[in-house]
Formats: structure tokens, C-alpha cells, sequence
């Protein structure tokens, strides 16, 4: 979505390593429903009318490490459910991509009931709750360390 | 990613060190793989030393088992408006012919149960015959092409068929360790029918001496797995007076999700 759009939001973050360096060399991508929890069948990706909402985009990070989408607040697929963006990770140094989700902060309740979520250890749940900010929504990806952000694998994969 | 910095530490590795550490690892996976299917190691590993990246950059703890739903059954679409048809032939991009060998790499891009991917997105990206790519943090000095960018895109048709016109690309030095090599590769950007199957992997040329010493090749520990990037040359895909060919099928993971009426075959 362009910026001006009125319901624009902006999800960003930084990437790091296991030193808390940033890697200025990743390549995050995001799929995601749209605003009513729909997923969406719309082509036009990767050549943007600035009119249709696709639910994917991908961005690299720049010298900092960081990376910047716009785009629409996901609704929650089922009723009840907690809303999220699938981020897929790509890097050099990364020998195969990673999955993960950047859950939008919610009531407690919300987050506490949902069943990935809800399997997560405690401590490390928090990795994958995108804070709040001026423009949306902030969410960093750590490759490993302390605060190692959950990475996620699908049974038969 | 075009994998040619690293620390300065671990550019003073040799390559007899590194390939012995790539030999450890290939010993133990041998002596400790589980037999049947479960027991095979067909991603690479993510935790690979002989990679000298991948030391800060992996995760150290274990992934996390998910369901996929939602979103995650369902991948992105792509139609003819992201893709123009020109995109699959990289050797028609500029004003001149490129140099090297011209060669048509085709092949199918099918899911863990046999089913075509069908309409979706295949890109590629490659160095230029000479082993060098336009990426800017390439500093190979080796001759740029001005006629070969060296990247593609197309989408597989009802059959999962992909194809694209190219130059073989050449190896390149990288700065893994000392005198480390890439083998000659084009790296593929693959999408399934769900968001789980997303991958992005590497072709390489059959017989290629560096296989044995590079450390992103080996970090697929298992040889059957490992076999399965490397693409076989085709005679019928040798096109003549024009382009010499090579097939390469794609197996992606399986799909969750009960397949759509359009997506079974008839």
C-alpha cells in the first residue's frame, strides 16, 4: 500500500545477529490477510498499481539492518483468533530461510488463547508480539542469542 | 547474497582445514543418521561452521513445531502482469548478445506429493560466464558483461513447467577461507501452493570439481539430497545451432491443505 493510503500502517524492524550486530544483508517477506482476515488471491506484487492489496511484499534491509513495510492491518483469520503477518527470513549466512510470525499486540486473553502461541515457552512467547508504534507496528527479528526470536517448522517439512 | 565477505579470521582458514571440518561432519552424519526416510537430512543445515557466516547468523535453539493456518495455507499469487514472458530469457536484456555458453535450463516445480505448481513464480539469479555478478559488493575482478545481468523470472505453466534462456554461469571466488571456491550455480526462488513451501536453492552443473570443497554445497550433509540440486544435461533440450540445455525438476515439501479442484490433475 502507498503510504498516503488513509488506513496505511507501517510494520518495520531490525534484523540482527548473534553478536546483536545488524545484518544489512537480509530479505525479509510478509504474507498476510487483509484488514477483514481475508486471504487474498490478487496478483500485482511485484508491479504495484497502488490500488490493490496483494497480502505479500518483500523488502531487504538496509545498512542498518533494518527493514520497512506499509501495508494494511492483517484481520484475524477465524473469529477470535489473534491477527499475525507470516515473515519469511532469507539472508547470507542463513543456509536455509526461516519462518516466522509477527503477532499484533492484543488483549492478553487474546494472545494467551491462541494455539501457537500458547505452546510457545513463556519467556520467548514475546519474540513473536510486534510493539506498537507512531505509525504501526515494530518488529525485530533476532538470528540467535539471548532473545533469539521463535523460529517456526511445519510438520512434513 | 552473493557470499564473498567474511571475518578476517576466518579468512585465514585453508581450504585442507575447512574441507576436513566438512569431512568430520559428513563422517558423523554417516555414522549417526538414522535409517528410513525420517532419518535423511534433506535441507541444508543451518548450524554449518565450515560456513564461516553462518557461525553468528543461525538459530541456537530448536525450531518450533507450528500447524500451519490461516495465511500460512495459502502462498501469494502472481500473475502475467508481475511477469512479462521477455523475463525468462536473460540473454535478451540488453543491446548485444552476452558471452558464454548459451543454455536453456528447464524442468518441473512439483509438491512433496507429486502435484504440479501450477501458475506460480520461479526466479533466478547468476553470476556472468566469467563468475561475476552486477551485484555491487562483487568485487571478483572479473570482466562485468554489459550484455548479462543475470537475473530472470517466469511463471510455471498448467504442467509446472519453468524455463529460461541463459549463459552458464562461471564459479567465483569467495572469501569464506583462503582460495575458497563456489562451484558453478544459478539460485532459484521457489513458491508452492501454500506460504510453507517457500524456497530459495541453488542449481549446479553435474561432475563440477569444487563439490567436494564448498562448504554451502556440503552443508546438505546427506549425498542423495545433495544429488538432487545438480542438474542433468539434455540432448533434447539442446537446441540446435542456438543453446545447449539442461533439466532440472523441483520438489517442494508437501501441501497441507486438501488441493483446490483446480489443482488436481485430471
Amino acid at each position: 500500500m502507498p503510504p498516503g493510503h488513509p488506513d496505511a500502517i507501517r510494520l518495520h524492524g531490525r534484523v540482527l545477529d548473534g553478536a546483536g550486530n545488524p545484518v544489512p544483508d537480509a530479505l525479509i517477506e510478509i504474507w498476510q490477510a487483509d484488514p477483514a482476515g481475508r486471504v487474498v488471491r490478487e496478483p500485482g506484487s511485484l508491479h504495484r498499481d497502488g490500488f490493490t492489496f496483494t497480502g505479500w511484499g518483500r523488502c531487504g534491509t538496509d545498512n542498518t539492518g533494518h527493514y520497512s513495510f506499509t501495508t494494511l492491518r492483517p484481520g484475524p483469520t477465524a473469529p477470535g483468533a489473534a491477527a499475525y503477518v507470516a515473515v519469511t527470513v532469507f539472508a547470507r549466512g542463513l543456509l536455509n530461510r526461516l519462518f516466522t510470525r509477527a503477532y499484533l499486540p492484543a488483549e492478553e486473553s487474546v494472545l494467551a488463547a491462541d494455539p501457537l502461541l500458547s505452546s510457545v515457552d513463556p519467556a520467548r512467547r514475546g519474540t513473536l508480539v510486534a510493539a506498537a508504534d507512531e505509525h504501526g507496528f515494530a518488529f525485530d527479528i533476532r538470528l540467535q542469542g539471548e532473545d533469539e526470536t521463535v523460529f517456526l517448522t511445519y510438520p512434513r517439512h | 547474497m552473493t557470499d564473498n565477505r567474511a571475518s578476517s579470521d576466518a579468512a585465514a582458514s585453508t581450504q585442507a582445514e575447512v574441507s576436513e571440518e566438512i569431512q568430520q561432519i559428513a563422517k558423523a552424519y554417516e555414522r549417526d543418521a538414522p535409517s528410513g526416510p525420517d532419518g535423511v537430512e534433506t535441507q541444508p543445515r543451518l548450524d554449518y561452521p565450515p560456513y564461516r557466516s553462518s557461525v553468528l547468523r543461525h538459530p541456537t535453539k530448536d525450531l518450533h513445531h507450528a500447524d500451519p493456518e490461516g495465511i500460512e495455507l495459502w502462498a501469494p499469487a502472481f500473475g502475467h502482469q508481475d511477469v512479462d514472458p521477455l523475463e525468462a530469457d536473460l540473454t535478451i536484456q540488453h543491446r548485444g548478445e552476452p558471452v558464454g555458453e548459451r543454455m536453456v535450463v528447464t524442468g518441473r516445480v512439483l509438491d512433496g506429493d507429486g502435484r504440479p505448481v501450477r501458475h506460480q513464480l520461479v526466479e533466478i539469479w547468476q553470476a556472468n560466464a566469467g563468475g561475476r555478478y552486477i551485484h555491487k559488493r562483487d568485487q571478483h575482478p572479473a570482466a562485468i558483461d554489459p550484455n548479462f545481468t543475470g537475473v530472470g523470472r517466469c511463471l510455471t505453466d498448467t504442467d509446472g513447467t519453468y524455463s529460461f534462456t541463459t549463459i552458464k554461469p562461471g564459479p567465483y571466488p569467495w572469501k569464506n577461507h583462503r582460495n575458497a571456491w563456489r562451484p558453478a550455480h544459478i539460485h532459484f526462488s521457489l513458491f508452492g501452493t501454500e506460504f510453507t513451501q517457500r524456497m530459495v536453492t541453488q542449481m549446479y552443473f553435474p561432475g563440477d570439481p569444487l563439490f567436494a570443497l564448498d562448504p554451502i554445497y556440503q552443508a546438505i550433509t546427506d549425498q542423495r539430497a545433495r544429488d538432487r540440486l545438480v542438474a542433468t544435461y539434455d540432448h533434447d533440450v539442446t537446441r540446435p545451432e542456438w543453446s545447449t540445455g539442461y533439466r532440472w525438476d523441483i520438489v517442494l515439501t508437501g501441501a497441507h491443505h486438501t488441493p483446490r479442484e483446480d489443482e488436481v490433475e485430471a
